[in-house]
């Protein structure tokens, strides 16, 4: 055998060996994306500054983002993020906004005008209605993300306490 | 005799049964006033049937099932209906909860009660009666009975267990109601052996209550049923369903399963004598035993209307002045009471009014030593001294992972540690969280499943929108001029001040 095909196996091999290493890393990121998504509580609400919590789920797992970000978690939720990736806790990022107890978005349906802003916005589905046909609140499903509160012309939507009954 | 198995651990407090136990079981006076709340059992709470105002008699159906899991509740008496609002509750937590509040009458006016044809109905249409007449569990777990026995485990039940153990001190109940009525508790167990289709039925009775055993075999052998009657060493927990199936057949369930999956099904010989007369005399619950006991003059077990209030029952049995709290339940499984202005409910077995005297203050608690005292004790074998270091530092995990949820709480290693940690109450709160914490990531499933099936949605509107605008290059867009649009928008914009106008003068 000529040393140019033994340096061309060698180099055939090595790219064998460091593309199965790179999918193994790909699918440990992918993996861990999944384990910090499942760690999130799925409210979808943006604080963090990413789109929805599987974004956010990846920024952790890459590296960009720290694991504090996330009000509706809160201190928990941080310190079941450190014990997965088994580092500090550190204490909420309070910019991002604070922990409250979990509420949900009810319409005054008086008042709306069923211009469908809300039924956009909500990142879960949790509001039905048409247009100019009044809206509601899927009360089971709702996160209680606000992000249906912003973009209601009317200021129809209130958060209220989570009632009885529903977990 | 039966061999008898063992299980492991247990403990021998006092008994204190004696006290209760002297004297017979009374009818309690009617009282004034009922508070019937709408979930008395485990599972959802029953829907009022009855409005505000209702004239209701004795027998009648003031709550209906809201499901399967689910049992009826009936007024105990005739009287009005004057309320249905929150209530203080007995439970661990200092709760409240909807409850039918009826003003009785006095006159104690029934409706017809007529005897279930059991023998010409289906299984199907017996359980459906079991529901509506309010059957459920009366070992402590209130669980509906229809619900148990309409469960299927896919495998046919060998050995009907009926358990007249009742371990925990002071509770003497069962005891009594064994021993009064001992023929209606067995002609119970004969409709529960033909309900679950069972070859063996055995009776087990602790052998601290001679009295009950005797009534009983007499009783079994009058009704030639062939149920065999156990008697059991006193020991607790052995009234612990999992510990008597245990003891009596060797059989171990294991944890997160049931019973009924290895062939045994267990009753209480409360919920046999409540079966007996919903079907024999068509009487749904509306009355229970409850042992009241402890600091009062005269100890003794009432049969007592559902509703009414624990004070009252104090009261008839003349509660001492140096009372300094109650408890529900007994002295290793029950939970104290801030006050007893709460309704009797089905699962309520004993009321106990305490003293320094008989209930010494707990000691503070002392750092755990890791004696392992808690391990020997512990009957369903698990490693108390570990998961309290587990659920004492939050990590619910960690306290799942030593099998915290199979707790069956009944306290033997509060009662043996020599360091006076009140162990039970660290696993019961964890078991709680971790429930909790499971319905939270259920929710979190379900919405992150929502929120991931709407952004497919999106993506698979814009890659559609792609496509039909490349489709429709040579169509101009829409042709409204600048003066439509401006009216448009000021049509919008004096809807929404109007809008906003009626929210701020109606609010």
């Amino acid at each position: 055998m000529s040393a140019d095909a033994l340096f061309a196996s060698i180099a055939v091999a090595t790219g064998v060996l460091v593309r199965r290493a790179l999918s193994h890393l790909r699918y440990d990121a992918a993996t861990l994306e999944n384990k910090i998504n499942a760690t999130l509580p799925q409210t979808q609400c943006g604080l963090c500054g990413y789109a929805g919590c599987r974004p956010y789920a990846r920024a952790i797992a890459t590296g960009l983002a720290g694991i504090n970000r996330c009000p509706p978690g809160g201190e928990a939720g941080i310190e079941k993020l450190s014990r997965l990736l088994k580092i500090n806790t550190t204490s909420l990022d309070t910019s991002r906004g604070v922990t409250k107890a979990r509420a949900i978005a009810v319409i005054d349906e008086v008042h709306c005008i069923g211009c469908t802003l809300c039924i956009q916005a909500c990142p879960v589905d949790a509001i039905l209605g048409a247009a100019k046909q009044m809206h509601t609140v899927l009360s089971r499903d709702c996160t209680g993300c606000e992000l249906c509160i912003p973009p209601c012309p009317v200021d129809c939507i209130d958060m209220r306490p989570l009632p009885a009954g529903i977990h | 005799m039966r061999k008898l198995f063992g299980f492991h651990g247990g403990i021998h407090p006092p008994a204190h049964k004696t006290e209760s136990t002297v004297r017979p079981i009374i009818h309690a006076p009617l009282p004034s006033r009922l508070v019937l709340p709408l979930k008395q059992h485990a599972g959802e709470a029953a829907i009022p049937s009855v409005q505000v105002g209702d004239h209701v008699l004795k027998g009648q159906t003031v709550g209906t099932p809201a499901s399967k899991m689910s049992a009826a509740i009936h007024a105990p008496t005739s009287g009005t209906v004057i309320a249905i609002e929150r209530h203080a509750v007995p439970s661990a937590n200092a709760h409240s909860d909807v409850c039918i509040i009826i003003e009785t009458d006095g006159k104690d006016q029934a409706i017809d009660f007529t005897p279930f044809p059991f023998a010409e109905k289906t299984r199907a249409e017996v359980l459906d009666h079991l529901q509506a007449m309010g059957v459920v569990g009366l070992g402590g777990a209130v669980f509906p009975s229809a619900a148990k026995l309409s469960a299927d485990h896919g495998q046919p039940i060998h050995t009907l267990v009926i358990n007249g153990s009742e371990c925990e001190p002071y509770i003497s109940c069962d005891s009594m109601l064994m021993r009064e009525r001992p023929d209606a508790v067995v002609n119970g167990v004969a409709f529960l052996q033909h309900l679950c289709d069972a070859r063996d039925v055995i009776i087990a009775i602790e052998d601290n209550k001679p009295e009950a055993l005797a009534a009983m075999e007499t009783a079994v052998k009058q009704h030639g049923g062939g149920f065999q009657i156990v008697t059991l060493p006193t020991m607790y927990p052995s009234g612990g369903a999992k510990q008597l199936i245990k003891l009596l057949t060797n059989i171990e369930v294991p944890g997160g399963r049931h019973a009924p999956e290895y062939g045994v099904q267990c009753f209480n010989s409360g919920t046999a004598y409540s079966i007996f007369r919903a079907i024999a005399l068509g009487e749904p619950v509306m009355t229970r035993i409850i042992t009241v006991t402890g600091n009062v003059r005269t100890p003794q077990n009432y049969e007592a209307c559902l509703g009414m209030s624990f004070r009252e029952l104090l009261n008839l049995a003349v509660e001492e002045s140096n009372t300094d709290g109650h408890i529900v339940g007994g002295p290793l499984m029950g939970y104290r009471i801030d006050s007893p202005d709460m309704p009797l409910v089905k699962a309520a077995n004993c009321i106990i009014a305490t003293s320094k005297k008989l209930f010494p203050p707990a000691q503070p608690a002392l750092p755990c030593i890791r004696c392992g005292q808690c391990v020997e004790a512990c009957p369903a074998d698990l490693l108390p001294h570990d998961m309290y270091w587990h659920a004492k530092a939050k990590n619910l995990e960690r306290a799942a992972d030593y099998s915290v949820r199979d707790c069956i709480e009944c306290g033997a290693c509060n009662y043996v540690c020599p360091s006076r940690i009140p162990l039970s109450q660290y696993f019961k709160k964890a078991k709680v969280e971790l429930a909790v914490q499971a319905k939270e990531n259920a929710f979190a499933d379900a919405s992150r499943q929502r929120f991931e099936q709407r952004e497919q949605r999106l993506a698979r509107y814009e890659s559609e929108h792609t496509v039909s605008l490349a489709g429709d290059t040579h169509k101009a867009p829409t042709g409204a001029s600048d003066d439509e649009t401006a009216l448009k928008n000021a049509a919008v914009q004096a809807a929404l001040s109007r809008a906003r106008a009626r929210r701020t003068s109606s609010s």
